[in-house]
Parts: C-alpha cells; sequence; structure tokens
C-alpha cells in the first residue's frame, strides 16, 4: 500500500485528464498534416472526459459518472463511424486527406 | 419513487417519430425506386402529428424517466417552433433535390432524427439526456452538410462541420464532467439545489465550458468560424435548415440550461452571455459588409441575430426568455422566405450564388424583387415589418433588467447591419439588369409569397403570439 504524500488522488487524474483535453485541442489547432490526426485528437479529448468523469464517479461514491462514461464510449464510436465516412468522401473528390488541402471554402 | 415501467406519455411524440423513422428507413431500403419524394411526405406527415400530440399535451408539464425527461409549456412551444421550422426547409429540400438530380431516400429521414434530437434536447433534463439529444442532432447534421457526395465543396462542409462540432461537443462534455464532479450531480433539479447557495469555481469553470460548447451549436462569436463555410458549401436548403431547426433548439436549451440548473448563478454567467453577444452582433454586421456570396451574407446574418435572441438570455427574466422565443419565431419565417429567394436564383438552369447576380431584378422579376425586399426589410429592422418588433421586445427586455448599454450596443449593431440588407435592395432596385432570374418554381414562389407577406402583415396581430410565447416563457420560472 502507498500511502502519504505519494497516494494517488481524485487531483492527479484531474491533471492528467486535463493535460490529455489540452493536448486534443492543440492537437486539432496546430496539426497541418492530416484528418486522421485531428479525428484522433478528437477521441483524446473525450478520453480526458471519460477519465474526469470515472476518477469523480469514484471519488463522490456515485455510479452516475459510470453509465455517463458508457454513454459517451458509445457516443464516440458513432462519431468516429460517421467522421471516418465523411473524410472518404472528402478524399474521393479531392484525392488528399492533407488538412492544407481543405481549402475550397476561403476562411 | 422511481416505477419498474417509466410514464411513458409525455415522451410519445418523440417516441412515435423515432419509430416512424426507422419504418421509413426500411421501407426506403427495401423499396427498389427511390421515394425521397413520397417518404418526404410522410415525414413531414408525421411531423405534423407529433405538432398535434405536443399541443395536446397538459399544460402542467411532467416528468418522466426517473427525472431524465420533462415537458412544459416551455418546451412545447419550443419544440412546436422547431417542427415548424424542420417542416418548412423539408419542402425546400424536396424541391431541390427532385430539380438538382440528388434524390435519395436519407435526406427527409436524416432531416427526422436531427429534428428529434433537438425535440430530445430541449426536454432534456439532466446533463446526460442533454448530451445524448445533442448529439442525435450533430451526428444527422453533419451527414447531412456532405449529402452532396460527389460534390467537392460540400464534402468539405461536412469536413469543417464535423471536425468543429466535435470539437464543441468536446468541450461541452469536458464542462460536464466538471460539473458533475464538483456538484455532485447532472440531474437539473439536483444542480439547482446545489448551485442555489452560489455555486464553486468549479462548476463556474464547468459551466463556462457548456457555454462555450453551446455557443459553437448556435454559431455565436468566437465560435461562429464553421458557420460560413458550412453555410456556402453545403446545398441551399440544407441550409437552410441548418440556418433555422438547430439554432432554435440551441437557444432553447440554452434557456433551459442557463434558467434552470445554473439559475441561482446569473451574475457570474450573465458577463459571459453578455461579451457573446456583442461580439456576436457586432461580428455579425461588420464582417458581412464585405461578402459577395448570397449564402457567406446569410452565415454572417444568421451570426447577428443569435446575437440579438442571446440578449433575451443574458437578461435573466421572464421578459427577455418571452423576447427571445418571440425573436426566434419571426426569425424561421425570415430566414426560410430568403433562402426560398436564394433558391430561386438560378440562371440558364444553373444555381448562382452572387449577389451581384440580382441586379435589376426588379424589372426581370418584379414579384420576386418585392419579396426579398420585403424579407430584408424585415431582417435590417425597417418598421412596420416583422423584424422590427422582434427585436422591439428583446431591446425592452434589456433596458428594464438594466442592460442599457448592451440594449443600445444592440440598436448600433442593427444600424450596421441594416447597410448591407439595404444593399441588396438596392442592388436589386436601381442596378442595371444583369443575367437574368428564372422564373421561380411554384414551391419556392409560394414561399417567397408566404413569408413575405407574413413579414409585411405581421404588425396586424402581433399580440396573441407574444401572449403565447409569454404563457411559454413562463413556465421556465416555476413557483
Amino acid at each position: 500500500m502507498i500511502t502519504g504524500t505519494l497516494a494517488i488522488g481524485l487531483a492527479h487524474y484531474l491533471t492528467v485528464a486535463a493535460i490529455l483535453f489540452t493536448l486534443g485541442i492543440f492537437g486539432i489547432f496546430l496539426n497541418r498534416k492530416n484528418l486522421i490526426v485531428i479525428m484522433m485528437s478528437i477521441e483524446l479529448m473525450l478520453l480526458a472526459v471519460n477519465l474526469n468523469l470515472v476518477a469523480f464517479s469514484a471519488f463522490l461514491g456515485d455510479l452516475v459518472g459510470q453509465v455517463f462514461t458508457m454513454l459517451v464510449l458509445t457516443v464516440a464510436a458513432a462519431e468516429a463511424a460517421i467522421g471516418l465516412a465523411i473524410v472518404v468522401v472528402f478524399y474521393r473528390n479531392r484525392r488528399s486527406i492533407e488538412v492544407e488541402d481543405i481549402n475550397k471554402l476561403k476562411g | 419513487m422511481m416505477n419498474a415501467v417509466p410514464d411513458f406519455a409525455p415522451a410519445f411524440p418523440e417516441i412515435m417519430l423515432v419509430l416512424a423513422g426507422m419504418v421509413f428507413l426500411l421501407f426506403g431500403v427495401l423499396r427498389e425506386r427511390d421515394s425521397m419524394q413520397l417518404l418526404t411526405g410522410a415525414v413531414i406527415a408525421a411531423m405534423l402529428i407529433a405538432g398535434v400530440l405536443i399541443l395536446r399535451q397538459p399544460d402542467t408539464g411532467a416528468v418522466t424517466f426517473g427525472g431524465l425527461f420533462l415537458i412544459n409549456g416551455f418546451t412545447g412551444f419550443a419544440k412546436l417552433l422547431t417542427l415548424g421550422g424542420a417542416m418548412l426547409t423539408l419542402v425546400l429540400i424536396n424541391n431541390w433535390a427532385q430539380t438538382a438530380g440528388t434524390a435519395r431516400f436519407e435526406i427527409p429521414i436524416l432531416v427526422l432524427f436531427a429534428t428529434v434530437g433537438m425535440l430530445l434536447m430541449i426536454s432534456a433534463n439532466d446533463l446526460i439526456a442533454l448530451y445524448v439529444g445533442l448529439e442525435l442532432q450533430s451526428l444527422s447534421l453533419y451527414v447531412l452538410a456532405a449529402v452532396h457526395r460527389s460534390d467537392l465543396r460540400a464534402t468539405e462542409a461536412g469536413v469543417k462541420y464535423f471536425v468543429l462540432g466535435a470539437l464543441a461537443s468536446g468541450l461541452l462534455l469536458y464542462g460536464m464532467s466538471l460539473v458533475y464532479g464538483f456538484a455532485g450531480t447532472t440531474t437539473f433539479a439536483g444542480l439547482a439545489t446545489a448551485t442555489a447557495s452560489g455555486g464553486n469555481i468549479g462548476v463556474l469553470i464547468g459551466i463556462v465550458f457548456i457555454i462555450a460548447g453551446l455557443s459553437f451549436k448556435v454559431s455565436a462569436v468566437p465560435f461562429h468560424m464553421w458557420t460560413p463555410d458550412v453555410y456556402e458549401g453545403a446545398p441551399t436548403p440544407i441550409t437552410a435548415f441548418f440556418s433555422v431547426a438547430p439554432k432554435i433548439a440551441g437557444l432553447a436549451l440554452f434557456l433551459r440550461v442557463l434558467y434552470g440548473p445554473f439559475g441561482p448563478m446569473l451574475h457570474q454567467w450573465q458577463q459571459v452571455i453578455v461579451a457573446i453577444s456583442v461580439l456576436s452582433m457586432a461580428w455579425g454586421a461588420i464582417a458581412a459588409i464585405a461578402q459577395r456570396n448570397i449564402k457567406r451574407l446569410m452565415a454572417y446574418s444568421s451570426i447577428g441575430h443569435v446575437g440579438y435572441a442571446l440578449i433575451g438570455l443574458a437578461t435573466g427574466t421572464l421578459e427577455g426568455a418571452r423576447g427571445m422565443l418571440f425573436y426566434m419565431l419571426i426569425y424561421i419565417v425570415m430566414n426560410v422566405g430568403t433562402f426560398a429567394c436564394i433558391m430561386a436564383m438560378r440562371v440558364n438552369g444553373k444555381a448562382v450564388e452572387d449577389i451581384s447576380a440580382l441586379s435589376g431584378l426588379a424589372r426581370t422579376r418584379p414579384m420576386m424583387a418585392a419579396g426579398l425586399a420585403a424579407l430584408m426589410f424585415s431582417m435590417a429592422g425597417i418598421p412596420p415589418l416583422a423584424g422590427i418588433w422582434g427585436k422591439f421586445y428583446i431591446f425592452m427586455a434589456a433596458v428594464n433588467a438594466g442592460l442599457i448599454v448592451l440594449a443600445v450596443l444592440g440598436v448600433l449593431a442593427s444600424a450596421i447591419g441594416a447597410f448591407y440588407y439595404l444593399r441588396v435592395v438596392k442592388i436589386m432596385y436601381f442596378d442595371e439588369v444583369g443575367p437574368v432570374i428564372e422564373r421561380p418554381n411554384a414551391v419556392t414562389g409560394t414561399l417567397i409569397a408566404v413569408c413575405s407577406v407574413a413579414m409585411l402583415a405581421f404588425f396586424i396581430v402581433p399580440s396573441p403570439l407574444v401572449d403565447s410565447a409569454a404563457v411559454a416563457a413562463k413556465s421556465l420560472f416555476p413557483g
């Protein structure tokens, strides 16, 4: 048993989740390479949220957080499927999934 | 407290729509020929039935599914608005798909599922129910944006909408996880109790994230960057749908969430909403001036309109909520009419989107020009057209709530915004005759006529509509 200052508490989980979430956001905005990397970043954000929810659920002794996590996982799977489908149609028209090539609409 | 079998009656309209959607999907898959026309009719009929069922629900309201789902006068009103916007745009979508040769039976069914998602999020009484409803809506909308598969611009709009929409969902969820952790519950009733004493910093950060996520969905500045691109890239009638139904549902959800569970923290979130509202009004007015493409113009126009509607939210009062509902009612009619005009902009069988294509329209198509002019005057807020009434109730609510600076900024922004609406009118009436625009077909012609006459004749009967909006807003403030 690890006790005292070495014990992993709620704050540690929240910090890891916050770091993962920030990495996800930066992955979307700073990435100039590839759409698949953006999809991975989105997944990273959702998993950070799940980590938060499970940590809170354990901390509060309340099951609702884990139920929420299950739903988030399910929706994330549906979201990834739809996202990949849209990327595939885009690739068929553009022959590329480079982020730089998403430029037909200005802005 | 929790029964073995929940009471299905309050959610019956939604359950009926979902079942109808699945039956239609089976029908569309099994039928050899494309059945878009038929299924559009069926979806509109199902939505009409749902509307009647919602009208017949008791005014007293009800909560079911263990507190996840709530109906009252407010949800009923917002749902009827959403269904109305969805039905009107479905007519446009069907008209476009038949003429453009892109008829696919999935389109009306996707619209149906998106609408069910909106109804569920309006009725959500728990963060989990809110999230699931919102995602059902968003996922259907991503597909709808890219539904014209062989068109590069439409698929690019789909990619952009998906990436930024997923980012927004992530922000929203992160906020929800913080609220859950620091308040200890996800139910709206529980959150209202937990925040009654003022809440703590964790909940407040969570609320800010939730506001950011919802602002993405209603395209308020600074979370608006997807809007012009998606509006331009997506097929025009799909854009009309994007600009109407999800906006109403998103703003209704904003009202439910901020007035309900987070109502006691009004003074903490009020400044955030004021800032978002001012930025949206200003950017919607200024950025639109440089636009050449009418769909991009409409994107900035809808950003501006969301800014005005958010003034009502920022007041935190019953009057503000009433003004906001009333504003959205007028906004639907204005937008559907304008998009019917944009769909009618066809030269030699091809759709044109450049504003200059409208030059001299008053001489070649006087009726269409008059209709579009009425809609533009209404958007600009010129009396006695309908648009000014919506703005009037919103600004009055802001003044009465002590947000005088906000009301003044709103009036200034609508004066700047009037410039680009009136420029469209100027191009139609005073410029040299340009390319001859084809005669609008029966469907778009009728919609243009109905919407513009509604704008013109509106001042005759404003009070019953204002009253019903007031009754609806009242159920946001129990006790």
